[in-house]
């Protein structure tokens, strides 16, 4: 915790958790989809399902996948800008088992027609945990400076990837790997303690079995 | 001395052995915390303070409305009393209420806002140091620097307590944010570390058991009102202060102690909507109004 945890964030309101968690939320699958988005459909559950119109919970979501951050006025007119640019958008409530009662699951889809379902709570604050990707349990909050890897299941990823941030002298201070099957995709999570050089992720990104690298800073 | 944000009573003590401000001890240690130097640091807190700036200024919209329907314009109609001389509170007071008024209006209508230090209690700090900075034409650096004093009152509120409604009720948002703005404030006039604790404490106390009740579970009602209640409690814990007056319970204690009752408090009172004036037969009816659901929103 630093003193912009305190006096900050800097957000569009009204809600930290209804409105800049939800905005997280949505950027954060669009980071991880990696491409552009033709097709977002989005279920709230709990909370997130009951109020979000007085929130601007839809829009805020939306205003994230756009890639916009909790911080931008863009956020208010959202629904139009997807609109526009021919995203096709649907909002549904319902029920996520076992789910904090600010869920959200956000599907997504590319212009290439590939998909990323990413499941989200908004946990106060603004501060948001990402809990499942393609149904595969994750954990990530995107507080530290988050390094995402979606890779094959193969042996050597991890020992590529992770010297690679010793080259970029990043002290590593949570490691996670999830898999949905032996060989199958997997995800590493690894949180660091400082910045990480872009370039370093581009390196990662031609790893072979590697699918998609993002570097994730909420 | 490396801060840990555990206690105010570190703070002061950090601050009194190095014959320091809290918020210059404070700087230099987030600085060193996020690797990057004083002037980095210093200026995005400047960028923040210029975002509540504006949110003051754009608040006092008169045409501003939530999407609720639930609020909007009572800043401006403050604001136009306080211009034309006639409200009876004095110009610091109705200035301060109104630019807390704005503030959060403003965030209920999807406006750009600092969390201080969260959206619900987004107005307190701002209208607090806003309005004394125009009253008394203090120097910018004075008022940035005092955010960092707010931030690290805030940071052991964080700690030790909560500043989520969520888990402790209105007092840990607002009376948070009041305790802050009390801290601010006394540094700001001069007040000794030993000052700042206790305008902190006495801004905590004032709030202590406030509940956290939102109609329809929107920032709205009666959050909005709160703020300016908030600034009000400030001004009169950071007054007692400077003159002198020490709080009978130390800071900590009364962090620990609002923890406690925020611990106590049913779960019908933090931000479930299920109590309070949520419940009423108004706030019910106005959650039907706008969301056509008589449940509860969480």
């Amino acid at each position: 915790m630093n003193v912009f945890d305190i006096i900050g964030p800097v957000m569009i309101g009204p809600s930290s958790s209804h409105t800049a968690g939800a905005a997280r939320i949505g950027k954060t699958a669009a980071l991880l989809l990696g491409a552009p988005v033709a097709k977002a459909d989005i279920l709230f559950h709990g909370s997130f399902a009951k109020t979000y119109k007085g929130h601007g919970t839809d829009k805020a979501i939306v205003g994230g996948i756009l890639k916009l951050d909790p911080w931008d006025p863009g956020i208010r007119t959202s629904l139009e800008t997807a609109k526009e640019q021919g995203i096709s958008v649907t909002i549904r409530t319902g029920t996520i088992e076992n789910a904090h009662p600010n869920t959200a699951l956000v599907t997504l889809t590319s212009d290439q027609g590939s998909t990323i379902s990413v499941q989200g709570a908004s946990v106060g604050g603004g501060n948001i945990v990402i809990n499942k990707v393609n149904d595969m349990e994750v954990y990530f909050t995107g507080q530290n400076t988050t390094l995402i890897v979606m890779h094959q299941d193969i042996p050597g990823i991890i020992a590529h990837v992770t010297n690679l941030v010793a080259v970029g002298n990043a002290n590593i201070c949570n490691f996670r790997l999830n898999r949905q099957e032996k060989r199958g995709l997997a995800i590493m999570t690894i949180e660091m303690d400082s910045d990480f050089d872009q370039s370093l992720v581009s390196q990662i990104q031609t790893i072979p079995h590697v699918y998609n690298t993002i570097l994730l800073k909420l | 001395m490396q801060l840990k944000y555990n206690s105010v009573e570190e703070l002061v003590a950090a601050a009194s052995s190095s014959n320091k401000k809290i918020s210059e001890i404070v700087l230099e240690q987030q600085a060193e915390d996020m690797e990057t130097s004083k002037e980095t640091v210093y200026s995005t807190m400047e960028n923040s303070f210029e975002v509540m700036r504006q949110s003051v200024l754009n608040g006092m919209d008169e045409t501003l409305r939530s999407s609720s329907g639930l609020s909007g314009g009572a800043a401006a109609k403050l604001k136009k009393a306080v211009d034309e001389g006639k409200n009876h509170y004095g110009h610091l007071l109705g200035n301060a209420i109104s630019m807390a008024l704005a503030v959060t209006e403003y965030n209920s209508c999807m406006g750009q806002i600092v969390a201080a230090p969260t959206a619900g209690s987004c107005g307190v700090i701002p209208s607090a140091l806003i309005s004394v900075l125009e009253e008394f034409d203090l120097p910018k650096h004075d008022i940035i620097m005092s955010l960092f004093t707010a931030s690290a009152i805030g940071m052991v509120i964080a700690k030790c307590a909560s500043i989520a409604g969520a888990e402790g009720g209105c007092q840990a948002e607002v009376g948070s944010a009041s305790a802050m703005a009390a801290a601010a404030l006394t540094e700001i006039f001069g007040g000794t570390p030993q000052m700042v604790s206790d305008s902190c404490a006495i801004a905590l106390k004032n709030t202590m058991g406030l509940v956290c009740d939102p109609v329809a579970g929107l920032v709205e009602v009666p959050c909005i009102k709160r703020n300016a209640m908030g600034v009000a409690n400030a001004f009169t814990a950071s007054e007692l202060a400077c003159a002198g007056i020490t709080s009978a319970i130390p800071a900590d204690e009364v962090i620990l102690a609002m923890k406690q009752v925020g611990d106590l408090m049913s779960t019908a009172l933090k931000e479930t909507s299920e109590g309070g004036l949520a419940a009423t037969p108004t706030g019910c009816r106005l959650r039907k109004q706008i969301f056509g659901t008589d449940s509860a929103s969480s």
